[in-house]
């Protein structure tokens, strides 16, 4: 059975010429989670960028056996959903339940199976109730519930989430831990928030300078580089 | 947030709302060229079809102040051109010219605000608009939003700063329009890559499938002989 996601030696740089990425190797397992940390501007986003096809550098990355290419981005966007950091960005239609319909539409559903997926994907973040709302009514724990079912309802094998905790106050964090760990998919998290990838992965890779620099469980990746309230990483780390 | 005043209204549940876009299209253009066609005793004329759209903005329940003041956008641009023609010595055509053009976007505000945008662009695709076109509106759309956003959360972060009009001069000015251009710019391309992730194809489909009913007829049979006849009967009478 091939990895989920297999990325070797993979270079970007920025049209400014700025190298973001500098050769970076990552692999995801069926039914893993993996905690991508790293200070900011380390390369984690625009890593995560590349897995869907949104930015192209060099080398070679896979998804589920298919390179990331033109021709197969339509398939790849199937089978990866990514949760942006700020949901703002990502809920722009009128109401929720065409807001969440919005992918499975995009996918050639007919009316009818796009509505029911999307509201089976509302049920299973909790919003049910809020289909006739409009996304720039919600709180921004709701609006990260929804952008979450606006991706669910793709029914993807990997969820890609970038800062998910952004915006959200200790319960709706905690909810969202909750949430995440009851979705049966593969994920990448980004985030700086160890007490999330404590509670939600196995796996940590450590970001640094465009490289992965370390890679191992959650705590010790944690414990190595600090990566705690604590702050910085410390020098003997680099 | 201010910009979502005409979304809002378009969201309501009058009969007015509830009728297909191409009924109302078609009404709208009768209604504009009977208007723009009547030479006769135009403030008379005038005065009866701002009775009829105040009627129907009220029958839609759309608030009349807050759509009366809207519709005067025009005004300023209008009100050069017949200031011209007033120095031109035909204050008769002066008195027409901003009339007319009051009443005009007074009509197209009472279609865009009992219409959801996703509805008004696949009604206006349905009777042969370009798709090309379309997309665009929405995109603008969407964006103008944005730039409104951006707007105001730059706003109130310099009225935190103790900024005012009054102390805050040209130069402030040219500096935060660039940092908005700047800002949006970010937003807008975010935007756009959660809708590629989203498997965006580069056309919108909406959920909501447009049926031409009875009533849709008879409501585009009344709203089109009503003006007609409401000018008949005025020029009749003058």
């Amino acid at each position: 059975m091939p990895r989920l996601i297999e990325v070797r030696n993979l270079r970007f740089h920025y049209e400014d010429g700025t190298p973001a990425l500098r050769g970076v190797d990552f692999h995801l397992e069926a039914g893993e989670s993996v905690a991508l940390l790293g200070s900011n501007g380390s390369g984690k986003t625009t890593f995560v960028m590349h897995l869907n096809g949104l930015l192209s550098g060099e080398g070679s990355v896979e998804v589920c056996g298919l390179p990331v290419e033109k021709a197969n981005l339509p398939a790849i966007r199937r089978k990866i959903g990514m949760v942006f950091q700020d949901s703002e960005s990502q809920l722009f239609m009128p109401t929720v339940l065409e807001d969440v319909a919005f992918g499975p539409l995009n996918l050639g559903m007919t009316r009818e199976d796009a509505a029911s997926a999307a509201r089976a994907a509302l049920e299973t973040v909790s919003m049910a109730a809020a289909i006739h709302r409009a996304p720039y009514h919600l709180s921004a724990g709701e609006k990260k519930r929804v952008a979450i079912a606006g991706i669910l309802a793709m029914n993807p094998e990997i969820l890609v989430l970038d800062e998910p905790t952004t915006f959200l106050d200790p319960p709706g964090q905690r909810a969202l831990a909750e949430l995440l760990a009851r979705l049966p998919q593969a994920k990448v998290l980004v985030t700086h928030d160890a007490a999330l990838a404590r509670s939600l992965c196995t796996r940590a890779v450590f970001f640094q300078g465009g490289l992965i620099a370390a890679e191992g469980p959650v705590e010790e990746i944690i414990n190595r580089f600090r990566w705690d309230f604590a702050g910085e990483p410390t020098k003997s780390a680099q | 947030m201010h910009h979502v005043v005409l979304e809002r209204w378009s969201r309501g549940a009058s009969p007015l709302h509830r009728r297909d876009p191409r009924a109302k299209f078609a009404a709208l253009l009768v209604f504009l060229v009977v208007l723009a066609t009547a030479h006769r005793a135009v403030p008379l004329l005038a005065g009866a079809f701002l009775l009829l759209l105040a009627a129907t903005l009220l029958w839609a329940r759309v608030p009349l102040v807050g759509a009366l003041r809207r519709a005067a956008l025009v005004l300023p641009f209008t009100v050069l051109a017949g200031a011209v023609c007033w120095l031109g010595g035909d204050p008769a055509r002066s008195l027409s010219l901003v009339l007319k053009s009051y009443l005009s976007a007074l009509a197209v505000l009472t279609v865009v605000s009992t219409t959801p945008l996703p509805l008004l662009l696949r009604g206006l695709e349905l009777v042969g608009a370009p798709r090309f076109l379309l997309m665009v509106a929405q995109f603008l759309y969407r964006y103008l939003f944005v730039i409104s956003e951006e707007a105001q959360h730059m706003r109130s972060a310099a009225a935190s700063r103790g900024f005012s009009r009054r102390s805050g001069g040209f130069r402030a000015a040219a500096g935060a329009l660039a940092v908005l251009f700047a800002r949006s710019y970010a937003r807008a391309g975010e935007i756009h890559r959660a809708m590629l992730a989203r498997a965006f194809p580069g056309r919108f489909h909406t959920l909501g499938a447009l049926r031409f009913r009875t009533a849709d007829t008879a409501f585009l049979a009344l709203a089109a002989l009503a003006p007609a006849l409401i000018r008949a009967a005025i020029e009749r009478v003058a």
